[in-house]
């Protein structure tokens, strides 16, 4: 219990004193002091609990009670208050918050609220998420010391606003860490509350139109799903046999009594993972600066979407409803990964890809059975990992290139070597055998299969488009230019640290993934499911060979450099100097140039958008039509 | 040593020819003469070519195409001049714009005259060549064996 | 011990058999076209021509892709043979193209380049029938094992038509045959110059032929599996799809890349997924 209570409200210290703190170094010091506190509990928390069972822990507090209750009206009503900046167009969003504070008064008020056993719990499932916060979470921390730095000095028109940012930061992580670790479903929803605020902080960072406007989508937007969370928690309290809010009795209620109030909250999940027909908060949420992309929206928050949706699994297991939300997820996999294809800007291109990535989860999720999950959590640990690496080395290439465009990422191997090594090890992670992903995406076709052909064959098709976009992107970096020399800006100390600590856990999580999955995931199902599954020796083996064989061919060709004769490539003969230029019409010289393909007539997201949205809908609609009924 | 001979494959570039010889060259891919069957492939690509065609009597635009073109061959390889124009600069010889035989820019190994020349003579020329290439291929290989000593 | 000789068989006798198949398809070609056509042991000739060639290069990575390349493909087809997981296998298959693609990408060179987007379009194009005739399989051996596959009792061409058919439909863009041969061409075949295989030479190029057999016997396993069960129409089949690909290939001209996409999904979703949902509904 000690460590929640640390992880819970530890981070708010920092956050104070950030708010404050405007010299540099000091707030550097801060940073690395609270980081490494955080991973060290963290870390702790794993070894003491990393076992089969869950445990609980109660808290018997009613100043506590009293305490969130003040909490979510102070919360709503700062909301209002900062709606004060809406257009027309965002009327519902105040309109949604007095909803949800109405709904949460009335519940507290009625006296009808369940008693609440074990606040707060600790099981498998949250300490990979609680590792994934503490660990992942704070080197995204390091991370924006040297990035927020380099972003004001690039923006110098904005108002700097460090102070805020890190006691965003901070307050965020705390807020996570609740999420998960959390048994009451009110205190949960309070939480889930506060990220939705700290994303609508974050979003709207840099004050510009467009980042307000996007700011305000995000919130409404989760504000709808919680909406959907609120619901659950009236239905809870007024409509079942036994009323209860707290997460494990309500998994373990079964299909029959709670399915319902799982759709919801599920429904509340898909908001928060920005599935379709959500999907345009995340997209409109890149304008934020890059740490926050890599920690809100791929790394950490939208987590909690698939999260509780994962936990809510074994109820939606063998149901109609879940193969429905299964569905959205699916859906959400293909439409994402064909509209991903059409993108040149490296942000956009991650956030489909995070969007389509979640959305697989989803799939996985909705239904629920143990080989689903298997995969789920697989998804989540090499998820996280590999997209917070890519957002953040997605940063530093913008500020030392100054573009965020894939097509000036040119060669980026040889003009910066580090940084083009770090985003190859992202890319790799995200789809390329044998890399997590792909042990996740060979456990989800089988899962799938088994439940539904259908959503196999939408995985399918959904993972072509993803080999497209990102060997191009793989290309592109790689693509070297015969005058290309690398260029002298050295990454900023605390971003190279941070991209190296992400860069190497990617790494090894593909070597040691069946230690990981044996130690941490199987006890999860096996505690909830009673069987689990585990990739088998032969398939093992495989994977060791071909890990193998991808670090020490390339070793193999750095030690033994063969002595080649180099030549012009081919243009026709009509070479100027070297490879780089050629003799074009009129006489005239031209450089060679390359560009990637974006198909954006077919795959262009003008086209997809409408139809994505509609599918989405119908099938969340379905949902609850399916479970109504 | 013997697998030039049964594996050459052709690479063909006009210079600047009235094309007759080119389509000539060409009579010989089809089956009528179907060169094919000793292994020969047009490959439209220098860096995968043995033997190089030329044919034409060369211009100002041609000279660094065929330089650049011949210096992305890969060793051991041949040039085989077809057609007069290619060896001599033919009756376009005292034009002001031609170069006048391509041995001026390359080393040419065989020249095939004729104007245009005959498929026969092409096929005779690049079996002369193919020649030519098997001992360029041994001294090859001797110079890489004297290296890595 | 019979994994690792099944292995070695492969990697000494799946060689040999690749050259073969290519000199035959040439010879097959060549008479279709009125010719004679080469002899029968001419890619050997052509591979052992190349390995003696100096090569050259554009830059000095190049070599290194084609090297994992075909390292990739040599365990991919281990994989097939040994009767490892046939999802696997299609991803490690994926990994070795992708090897490939970049080998072309690094050289900077607009035909390389673009060979290499068409190649990666037509990745696209292919991979949803793959995996579904992956899936189709699954459900009806219950095993992903090629070792279960070959050895289920019944044929699974009755029972897995649409998705035969579909294999055979995306096995022309696999095989680079006309009219999907948009990436790079083979023998005296050209696209965009030579498309992805633009800027390789000499040993390079030696080593994407030699992959390419190993590809091809793979690929004409993945056929065997449909008749499996009784080897000899299966032998028999395979060679017969493999004349049938050759035909086409001399039939069609190369279509466009929006072609081979559009009609490979349609073909796909068409074919290979109704028979999916077919046996998922009549089958347990």
């Amino acid at each position: 219990m000690n460590q929640i209570s640390f992880l819970l409200l530890f981070p708010l210290a920092p956050a104070l004193l950030l708010a404050f703190i405007s010299n540099q170094i000091v707030r550097n010091l801060i940073v690395w002091v609270s980081s490494l506190a955080l991973i060290f509990v963290s870390l702790s928390l794993a070894t003491a609990h990393l076992g089969t069972s869950p445990e609980f822990f109660s808290v018997d507090s009613p100043v506590l009670e009293k305490l969130f209750f003040a909490g979510e009206i102070i919360l709503s009503l700062y909301l209002l208050w900062r709606c004060r900046g809406i257009n027309k167009k965002e009327s519902y969003i105040p309109v949604l918050i007095i909803l949800q504070a109405g709904i949460g008064i009335f519940l507290e008020l009625s006296g009808k609220l369940p008693k609440v056993e074990n606040a707060f719990y600790v099981d498998n499932l949250s300490i990979i998420m609680a590792l994934i916060i503490g660990i992942i979470g704070t080197i995204i921390c390091i991370y924006s010391l040297g990035y927020m730095k380099e972003y004001h000095e690039h923006h110098k028109e904005m108002k700097e606003n460090s102070r805020g940012f890190f006691f965003i930061f901070f307050l965020f992580l705390s807020a996570m860490f609740g999420v998960v670790l959390c048994n009451n479903l009110v205190w949960l929803f309070f939480f889930w509350e506060v990220t939705t605020l700290c994303s609508f902080w974050m979003i709207g960072y840099s004050k510009t139109e467009e980042a307000k406007r996007n700011s305000y989508l995000a919130l409404g937007m989760n504000l709808i799903g919680g909406l959907g969370f609120s619901i659950a928690l009236v239905y809870l309290t007024f409509f079942t046999k036994a009323p209860t809010i707290e997460l494990d009795k309500l998994i373990h209620a079964g299909s029959a009594l709670a399915l319902i109030p799982a759709c919801l909250i599920c429904f509340a999940g898909l908001a928060k993972s920005a599935q379709l027909p959500f999907s345009s908060w995340l997209l409109g949420a890149m304008v934020a600066p890059t740490p926050v992309s890599a920690l809100l929206h791929s790394s950490t928050m939208v987590k909690a979407g698939v999260f509780i949706i994962i936990k809510m699994a074994p109820i939606l297991q063998h149901t109609t409803a879940g193969l429905f939300l299964a569905g959205v997820g699916g859906v959400t996999f293909l439409m994402a990964s064909l509209m991903a294809v059409s993108q040149s800007n490296a942000k956009r291109v991650l956030a489909y890809s995070t969007i389509a990535n979640l959305g697989l989860i989803v799939t996985c999720a909705g239904v629920g059975t143990y080989e689903a999950i298997w995969a789920a959590l697989l998804l989540v640990v090499f998820h996280a990992l590999a997209k917070g690496l890519l957002f953040l080395t997605v940063g530093t290439v913008e500020h030392k290139i100054g573009s965020r465009d894939i097509e000036d990422m040119e060669g980026l191997i040889v003009l910066k070597p580090f940084l083009g090594v770090v985003m190859l090890i992202g890319i790799a992670g995200m789809f390329l055998a044998p890399f997590g992903m792909l042990i996740s995406k060979w456990a989800c076709l089988k899962a799938l299969m088994d439940a539904s052909p259908i959503l196999a064959v939408l995985l399918a098709y959904g993972s072509a488009p993803t080999l497209f976009f990102w060997s191009k992107w793989m290309g592109k970096i790689l693509s070297v230019s015969s005058n290309a020399v690398t260029m002298e800006s050295p990454v900023d100390t605390n971003e190279a640290t941070a991209l190296t600590s992400l860069a190497i856990p990617t790494v090894l999580t593909c070597l040691l993934f069946p230690l990981i999955a044996s130690v941490a995931i199987e006890p999860y199902i096996s505690n909830l499911y009673g069987q689990t599954m585990s990739l088998s020796r032969g398939n093992m083996l495989i994977m060791t060979i071909m890990l193998g064989l991808i670090i020490l061919v390339p070793l193999g060709f750095v030690f033994y450099p063969r002595k080649q004769k180099h030549v012009s490539s081919y243009l026709a003969g009509a070479n100027v100097s070297g490879s780089t230029s050629f003799l074009g019409a009129m006489g005239v010289v031209k450089d060679v140039a390359t560009r990637n393909y974006y198909l954006s007539a077919a795959f262009g997201e003008a086209k997809l958008s409408k139809a994505s949205v509609i599918l989405g809908g119908a099938l969340i609609l379905g949902m609850f039509v399916v479970v109504i009924i | 040593m013997a697998y030039f001979k049964k594996s050459p494959w052709i690479f063909h570039y006009d210079a600047s020819s009235c094309n007759e010889c080119d389509i000539e060259v060409l009579a010989c891919l089809t089956p009528l003469y179907d060169i094919e069957r000793f292994g020969i492939i047009n490959t439209g690509n220098a860096k995968h070519a043995d033997i190089f065609l030329v044919t034409g009597s060369v211009n100002e635009q041609n000279r660094s195409v065929i330089k650049n073109l011949y210096d992305q061959m890969a060793d051991p390889k041949v040039v085989v001049a077809i057609g007069i124009c290619a060896t001599s600069g033919g009756i376009f010889r005292t034009c002001y714009n031609v170069q006048g035989g391509i041995d001026k820019l390359i080393p040419v190994d065989v020249y095939v005259p004729g104007c245009a020349a005959r498929p026969e003579s092409i096929i005779d020329g690049v079996v002369k060549a193919l020649g030519v290439l098997e001992q360029k291929a041994m001294a090859l290989k001797h110079e890489q064996l004297v290296e890595s000593v | 011990m019979t994994k690792i000789a099944l292995v070695l068989a492969y990697v000494i006798g799946g060689g040999v058999l690749g050259g073969l198949l290519s000199g035959f398809d040439r010879i097959l070609t060549a008479r279709m076209q009125s010719r004679k056509g080469p002899p029968l042991l001419q890619p050997f000739f052509d591979v052992l021509k190349l390995m003696d060639k100096r090569t050259v290069v554009v830059n000095n990575y190049q070599t290194f892709y084609v090297a994992c390349f075909l390292i990739f493909i040599v365990l991919t087809g281990s994989l097939f043979f040994v009767g490892g997981d046939l999802l696997l296998t299609i991803f490690a298959l994926t990994v070795a193209g992708i090897f490939l693609v970049l080998g072309a990408y690094s050289s900077h060179s607009p035909y390389s380049t673009i060979g290499a987007e068409r190649e990666l379009l037509q990745m696209m194009a292919y991979e949803p029938a793959l995996l579904i005739a992956a899936l189709g399989m699954y459900w009806v051996t219950k095993s992903f094992h090629v070792s279960a596959i070959v050895s289920y009792s019944h044929p699974l061409i009755a029972v897995l038509p649409g998705i035969f058919i579909s294999v055979l439909f995306i096995l022309t863009i696999k095989l680079r045959k006309s009219p999907f041969d948009l990436s790079t061409s083979h023998h005296a075949h050209q696209e965009l110059v030579k498309g992805l295989t633009t800027e390789f030479s000499g040993s390079s190029l030696a080593m994407i032929e030699v992959a390419h057999w190993y590809e091809n016997i793979m690929l004409m396993g993945f056929v065997y599996l449909f008749f499996a069960s009784s080897p000899i129409i299966g032998i028999a089949a395979t060679i017969l799809v493999y004349i049938l690909e050759v035909l086409i290939d001399n039939m069609y001209a190369r279509l466009t890349w929006q072609f081979t996409i559009v009609s490979s999904w349609t073909v796909t979703a068409g074919l290979a997924v109704t028979n999916l949902m077919a046996i998922t509904l009549l089958l347990k």
